[in-house]
């Protein structure tokens, strides 16, 4: 683990007149938040291990514009789409892979009629097919038999559908997955949708996280499976506020599967 | 005495429906004060989802319970409607039961509309119940107090005094015939088949003909009254999902719940901002009137779309929406039922304007503050929940975000921590003041 990891960028590419296979959206949260560093760290690990010819657009990443998009901000929003759409296309890029729900989503739904269309697969969904065409393999390992539950985002699952590849990979690797009462469709938010995360909460007399959190502690799971940073940082607060971090991990799927091995 | 009957029958007939299409012409009138939108791609799948959703009230029954009692109202309310035709018939032709001619077939459709009439009965009282013994919580959330409590208690109290009403009549009905009281009695023998009303009979037991006759006819009128009285109050209530859910299903959204509309006005600015050769100052071209600048965003009703506000009159305030909310359950002002059931009494404020002075005028009013706070409006995750909640397609979401944008593009009052991260956005590509030439650091990182 000591040597740093491999991650070519799209520039280098270039200049090797190269073309990736994917690339890999890396996002603001992947990028700085030291928590969802390591899953994105996790997530290049399992990129290297299944031989996917991947790229980043490093510096040349900008926010996709999301919270300012849904703060109410479509000013900034359709400049930082207009910014990465013109960096995409320039690269010509088809296929973007990233671990952020948000730009997922963003990038897949809003960017198309803006100018930017790519085949956007959230993380998740990449590893599944990797999976699925047998180049990655997932099984067992370190957490075959531990009681997991997965929380699923709101701009994954209600917002685009998906609620079995984080759920698949999971049973792949021989998880008791458990389901919290308010799961899927009615999955509860974490709190951090739509420019919350960057602000206080509005006046109320409970924080959503902690709500979340509680669901997720009914089952009494020993890990809460994450498909998102945001999400991750809401359930480790709430897990902490509930004095319970001691005995129940936040952990992202792509974690799971890398350190079932110990990638 | 008999055509006169038929003559009143005749004028509150006409009156009914008169007020009727005044009131739907008044609806129309108010949604069209919307931004138009165009929601007429796909008609296939619209009207497969409408099926599914509307008429198959698929949505209805995630909640087992509230879901079957609401269909079997659903289709009592649809089925025993059938019913309305041969009274109307009846009325105006001071004809019995007209459609007796059926026959075998006339006797299963009464006995039909009388067992649904009597589950219909049961499933509204277990309806009243819900809402007022065992106190569902949201049915006593903050913005159900008044009106919105006592209309949807009106609703009971109607629906419940009508199916009495149906089978007292047929009650009455059938004891007439037995008697072979005139004008009640056919040659072939008993007409009509009364599987819940012959219980009833044994109330009428004694009654000369001539009072059961007077009960007959009043049970008659006051149904037939009574729903013509009914289809008038939807205007004024809560309750014209019966109708409007299944327009509002059809123009629901198709895309994914996630993807929110990119808006055209902005388009054009960042285009222009984006283009090395656009000339900002410069003038019209020839003959073309310099456009006043769209407004972004909402800040009362007539910024929002049709699509919009035809959600506000379809929403029957259920409050799925509302008990899903993550901010409403966590004690937040936020409350997506509210924010449907404020755009609809702007609107209506608005439309009253309208009726007064042919316009409207500007009233000092407007959706924003006067309605709907701000502390609402930031509370909002949008994660889409009250949207998936809805059985009848609504989307609270759509209306926050447009007035978000209103208060973030028109007036810059975003909440501070987020017009630092806006900032931020803007400066360095990132919500936090990280410096875009570090975005790759995590990947020397150890």
């Amino acid at each position: 683990m000591a040597e740093a990891l491999k991650v070519p960028t799209m520039a280098e590419y270039m200049a090797e007149g190269k073309k990736p296979e994917v690339l890999f959206w890396v996002g603001c949260a992947g990028s700085f938040d030291d928590r969802a560093k390591k899953i994105t760290k996790a997530f290049v690990k399992l990129l290297h291990q299944a031989g996917v010819d991947f790229a980043v657009l490093g510096t040349e990443e900008s926010c996709t514009g999301d919270p300012a998009k849904r703060a109410g901000n479509e000013f900034l929003f359709q400049m930082q789409a207009a910014t990465n759409i013109e960096v995409l296309n320039g690269y010509e890029i088809k296929k973007v892979v990233t671990a952020c729900p948000h730009c997922f989503n963003t990038l897949k739904n809003e960017y198309p009629s803006l100018g930017g269309n790519y085949e956007v697969m959230h993380h998740t969904q990449f590893l599944k097919a990797l999976l699925n065409e047998g180049r990655l393999k997932v099984e067992g390992g370190k957490f075959k038999g531990k009681k997991i539950t997965f929380h699923d985002p709101c701009y994954l699952g209600r917002a685009n559908n998906e609620y079995e590849a984080p759920r698949d990979l999971l049973r792949k690797l021989e998880v008791e997955l458990v389901e919290m009462r308010k799961c899927k469709k009615e999955g509860l938010c974490c709190g951090a949708g739509g420019g919350q995360m960057f602000k206080e909460p509005e006046p109320g007399n409970k924080d959503v996280n902690i709500e979340r959190t509680e669901q997720a502690l009914e089952v009494n799971p020993e890990i809460i499976a994450a498909g998102c940073p945001f999400c991750n940082t809401m359930m480790t607060d709430g897990v902490k506020g509930k004095d319970k971090e001691d005995s129940v991990a936040v952990i992202d799927v792509a974690e799971l599967i890398a350190n079932a091995e110990d990638l | 005495m008999q055509i006169i009957a038929q003559i009143l029958f005749a004028i509150a007939l006409v009156a009914g429906i008169v007020f009727f299409a005044r009131n739907v012409k008044r609806l129309i009138r108010n949604i069209k004060l919307g931004k138009e939108v165009d929601r007429t791609d796909n008609p296939g799948e619209r009207f497969a989802k409408m099926a599914r959703i509307a008429m198959g009230q698929s949505k209805m029954v995630r909640r087992p319970l509230a879901g079957a009692l609401h269909i079997i109202v659903y289709l009592g309310f649809i089925i025993i409607n059938i019913e309305v035709l041969e009274i109307i018939i009846d009325g105006i032709f001071g004809t019995h039961r007209i459609l007796s001619f059926l026959g075998g077939f006339y006797n299963v459709l009464i006995a039909a509309f009388e067992i649904l009439a009597f589950l219909v009965l049961v499933g509204v009282i277990l309806f009243w119940t819900r809402r007022n013994v065992s106190r569902i919580k949201r049915f006593w959330n903050r913005e159900m107090k008044g009106w919105p409590k006592n209309d949807a208690n009106n609703i009971l109290y109607f629906e419940m005094v009508l199916m009495v009403l149906f089978l007292t009549m047929n009650a009455a009905d059938y004891q007439l015939q037995l008697n072979g009281a005139t004008h009640y009695t056919s040659e072939a023998g008993i007409i009509g088949s009364f599987p819940v009303s012959q219980f009833l009979l044994p109330l009428l037991d004694g009654l000369s003909n001539s009072t059961l006759i007077i009960i007959e006819r009043i049970a008659w009128w006051a149904h037939i009254l009574g729903i013509l009285f009914f289809l008038n109050y939807l205007y004024y209530s809560k309750h014209l999902h019966i109708l409007l859910a299944f327009p509002n299903v059809y123009y629901s959204k198709l895309t994914p719940q996630g993807k929110l509309d990119n808006l055209e006005a902005v388009k054009k600015e960042v285009e222009l901002m984006m283009d090395p050769n656009a000339d900002p100052f410069a003038a019209p071209a020839e003959g073309e009137e310099e456009e006043e600048p769209e407004k972004f965003g909402a800040s009362d009703v007539f910024d929002l779309n049709q699509v919009q506000l035809l959600n506000a009159y379809t929403c029957t305030e259920c409050g799925r929406c509302t008990s899903e909310c993550p901010a409403n359950q966590t004690g937040k002002k936020l409350s997506p039922r509210k924010i449907m059931m404020d755009t609809r009494d702007r609107l209506e404020e608005v439309g009253e304007i309208i009726n007064k002075n042919g316009k409207y005028e500007d009233d000092g009013r407007q959706l924003l503050d006067d309605y709907i706070l701000r502390e609402e409006l930031w509370a909002c995750t949008t994660c889409n929940a009250c949207v998936e909640a809805c059985p009848v397609g609504i989307d609270p979401l759509s209306i926050i975000l447009d007035m978000r944008r209103y208060l973030v593009m028109e007036q810059s009052a975003a909440p501070n921590e987020l017009a630092i991260a806006m900032t931020n956005i803007e400066n360095n590509g990132a919500p936090w003041p990280y410096n875009q030439m570090d975005r790759l650091n995590w990947a020397k990182e150890k």
